[in-house]
């Protein structure tokens, strides 16, 4: 058994640690640190790096609850929260780096990507309806909205489906690895159905 | 299994782009005025990276770009190559056990002179250029480079194509057990791109040897590649076994596994956007923290070669073929 202390005092510092070393890491190559590299695309690389990280740890926050369900103990969601936050804080990092690396900041050049290109607008959506979530993730709002808390941070289910559809729509034509991540989600979000549908409400 | 080629250059080898491209002002600036392009030639094998064999009796081609090349490190790293993978990092690091000697090219189709040539017969016949030109890849980067060849016309000349020519197809060896790439399906293999006999023909394509003096490492298409400096970087197919004459438009590997997305004729053109990306700007491929907030550059039509290219297309509607 975990107990509430051992999770504050163990669990949340590993995993805070654990979040950000690929920053740490990507920071490290930026430096050119231990023979760490970003090649000769840092902004693309950077911008890649965080994106990635950022989707991962957003299925990961959405593999917070089926596990709960699996192993019948409570500790696994008493992650959800930091982990989203972490995969908020890389999408976010992301999005920037696209914005004033990428792009330089050139207005109108964004607004053009936005409106004409897909996978861009697919993104940005997703990010955006990731700042209400972010927003309100403290244990105030949480009680100052009560349901309606639970039905705002369902949007975590639209979000992930538009990041995966995202990364499988920029790839030029090697899906494989897109294609990982929409099956991951798939697996999460079925689990989900699952459960609801009777199997889980004997739980 | 892979066995990861040893590293066969330390970087302190390794000349620095600028030093490469001041060779000649220092031999000028030491009393070597008019010494001639020969001499420039042997100058270069004396400062460029150990391991790769330097190429003797380059001659400078008098319509080089001015900008400053990529280094050598950026464009035997960064390099788009499916057939040793599809990261940029993967060519160089997959390619180690390719072999690009004895190489052997096929030419057949519309000639009057077909057979199977050694790679010294199709090249060896004449002098050889350093060019120094741009580097659009569809995906909207971009290098400069100093690639060693000799006009594809002189080639294809040599081998007589009959008035029935109307294309030229070329066609990327098959080496599964070298090439890790071609053991999954992303594209079809071999890889297969064409030009039409007056793009063939046209001074600006290149048959490529060589980059900074050196013969081509794997990664870069070894032995034999093509360069199409007017157009996105896939038209540039490498480690070339085959060379055919045909009355009839090739297939091409990126338009036959995305028709809506890459055209036969693939011209630079910032007004063409890809359907997935604009093709306005372009991001110079630069490594290091200095070029980190660097803003991309705009695309030039034809990739900057308008001038001499544009004629080959009078008529033709480059949206629609693009």
């Amino acid at each position: 058994m975990v107990s509430a202390r051992q999770i504050r005092l163990v669990g949340k510092p590993l995993a805070h640690l654990a979040c950000s070393l690929p920053l740490i890491v990507l920071i490290l190559s930026l430096a050119e640190i231990g023979g760490l590299r970003t090649g000769p695309n840092p902004q693309l690389y950077i911008r890649d790096v965080l994106g990635t990280w950022g989707l991962r740890l957003l299925l990961l926050t959405l593999a917070m609850t089926p596990l709960r369900r699996l192993t019948g103990k409570p500790w696994p969601l008493r992650f959800r929260r930091l982990l989203g936050l972490w995969a908020f804080a890389y999408l976010a990092l992301h999005f920037l780096t696209y914005f004033f690396l990428d792009r330089s900041l050139d207005i109108d050049v964004i607004v053009e990507d936005i409106l004409k290109r897909p996978y861009i607008t697919l993104g940005l959506a997703a990010f955006l309806l990731m700042v209400p979530l972010a927003a309100t993730s403290t244990a105030g709002w949480q009680r100052r909205l009560g349901t309606r808390w639970l039905q705002l941070h369902r949007l975590i289910y639209p979000i992930a489906m538009l990041g995966c559809w995202h990364y499988y729509w920029l790839v030029k034509k090697d899906v494989r690895e897109p294609l990982i991540y929409c099956g991951l989600l798939a697996i999460l979000l079925m689990a989900r159905v699952w459960w609801a549908r009777g199997a889980g409400a004997r739980n | 299994m892979l066995i990861r080629k040893p590293p066969d250059i330390n970087s302190s080898e390794i000349t620095p782009a600028q030093h490469y491209f001041n060779r000649r002002e220092l031999l000028r600036s030491a009393g070597f005025i008019g010494a001639g392009a020969l001499l420039a030639g042997t100058a270069a094998a004396s400062e460029i990276p150990a391991g790769f064999r330097r190429l003797t009796g380059v001659q400078r081609w008098p319509g080089s770009l001015k900008d400053t090349p990529n280094t050598f490190e950026e464009i035997t790293s960064y390099n788009n190559f499916y057939e040793f993978g599809t990261d940029k990092g993967d060519p160089a690091e997959n390619s180690g056990r390719f072999k690009p000697k004895p190489w052997k090219v096929r030419i057949d189709g519309e000639t009057e002179a077909p057979g199977t040539y050694d790679f010294d017969t199709i090249v060896k016949a004449q002098a050889l250029e350093e060019r120094i030109y741009r580097m659009r890849c569809v995906e909207a980067w971009s290098m400069v480079v100093p690639w060693v060849g000799i006009p594809l016309a002189s080639v294809l000349k040599r081998y007589k194509p009959t008035s029935k020519a109307k294309f030229v197809a070329f066609e990327t060896v098959v080496r599964p057990e070298e090439m890790p790439g071609q053991r999954s399906r992303v594209l079809d293999w071999p890889y297969v791109e064409g030009l039409t006999i007056a793009e063939a023909m046209h001074p600006l394509t290149l048959l490529v040897v060589g980059v900074y003096g050196v013969e081509l490492p794997a990664q870069n298409g070894a032995p034999l590649r093509l360069i199409v400096p007017w157009k996105y970087g896939f038209k540039g197919i490498k480690s070339i076994v085959r060379i055919s004459f045909t009355e009839k438009r090739p297939p091409t590997t990126w338009s036959l596994a995305g028709p809506s997305e890459y055209g036969f004729y693939a011209n630079v053109n910032p007004k063409v956007d890809h359907p997935r990306w604009s093709q306005a700007t372009e991001r110079r491929v630069s490594s290091g923290l200095g070029s980190l907030f660097a803003a991309r550059q705009e695309t030039l039509m034809f990739n900057g070669y308008a001038e001499q290219v544009a004629s080959l297309y009078t008529g033709l509607d480059l949206v629609k073929n693009f």
